[in-house]
């Protein structure tokens, strides 16, 4: 029962931050790039004041999986570097904590791109 | 010149009036399932990690979870399948991390004949490049103004 209720968060929180976005695209005709940049700047301004921890707590994968959640790490992995290391944590902390989605999309995507071949839209 | 003017609004109204519609209600209550769902999956394999490898921190169980995802993605857009869950899910499917994987990986592909280095490689970041330049610019500027309170 609890797994279920786990879920419903999941998929309501998930589902209600990919459905305003739906509804900025329909009312602004924003691209996907300017999408994906107004939620990651989002979240990171979610995360240095704090509110971000508790969505996730409530939601978990439904807050982390959108890029609310890789603007989350970001800032998060800046500000832990800047208590911990001064300014130098301050700089290399965000790369710090989002490497393994940077490194794995850079790396998984080249790959791909080499051997897979363009689909004909149809 | 007022006529003119008159002319252009009414003009203006008609095609309005031509124009298909956007379906708005049609659009977001895909979007919310497309969005909902994928994040479901992504819980679902965070459980699996967590299930398999105990000893995993939280950290390495969400980067762990990011990759799986992006790897899925990658594949599926190779297939040309996540083109049609994108045309189906639209925000739904641009907004999860797989919608960012997606966006390396489908330039990506579609320039590949242009060249390795100038083709694919240039152009895997059209879209991923801006995400990432405001991302970690935000990140330092958000890291600094923690060095001074």
């Amino acid at each position: 029962m609890e797994i279920f209720l786990t879920y419903l968060k999941v998929f309501l929180v998930g589902g209600g931050i990919c459905l305003i976005g739906q509804i900025l695209i329909n009312l602004t005709k924003m691209t996907s790039a300017r999408i994906l940049v107004t939620f990651l700047l989002t979240g990171i301004f979610l995360e240095a004041i704090g509110v971000f921890e508790h969505i996730k707590n409530f939601a978990q994968a439904g807050a982390t999986i959108p890029i609310l959640g890789f603007g989350s790490n970001l800032a998060k992995g800046a500000i832990e570097g800047a208590k911990s290391s001064g300014l130098f944590g301050a700089l290399t902390g965000g790369v710090k904590a989002v490497a393994a989605g940077l490194g794995g999309a850079i790396f998984i995507g080249f790959i791909i791109g080499v051997i897979s071949n363009a689909h004909s839209k149809s | 010149m007022m006529l003119d003017k008159e002319k252009q609004k009414e003009y203006l109204a008609e095609v309005r009036k031509e124009m298909p519609k956007t379906k708005h209600f049609s659009t977001m209550l895909k979007a919310f399932i497309t969005g909902g769902l994928i994040c479901c999956v992504g819980q679902s394999i965070s459980l699996l990690i967590k299930h398999f490898f105990p000893e995993f921190d939280e950290k390495t169980v969400s980067g762990f979870t990011t990759m799986f995802m992006i790897l899925i993605t990658c594949v599926l857009t190779g297939f040309g399948i996540y083109d049609k869950i994108g045309s189906f899910g639209g925000a739904g499917s641009i907004i999860p991390i797989t919608g960012f994987a997606n966006s390396i990986v489908s330039p990506a592909i579609e320039h590949k004949r242009e060249g390795i280095i100038l083709g694919l490689c240039a152009n895997m970041f059209s879209i991923a490049g801006p995400v990432i330049v405001f991302g970690i610019s935000a990140s330092i500027l958000v890291g600094i103004i923690y060095l001074f309170i």
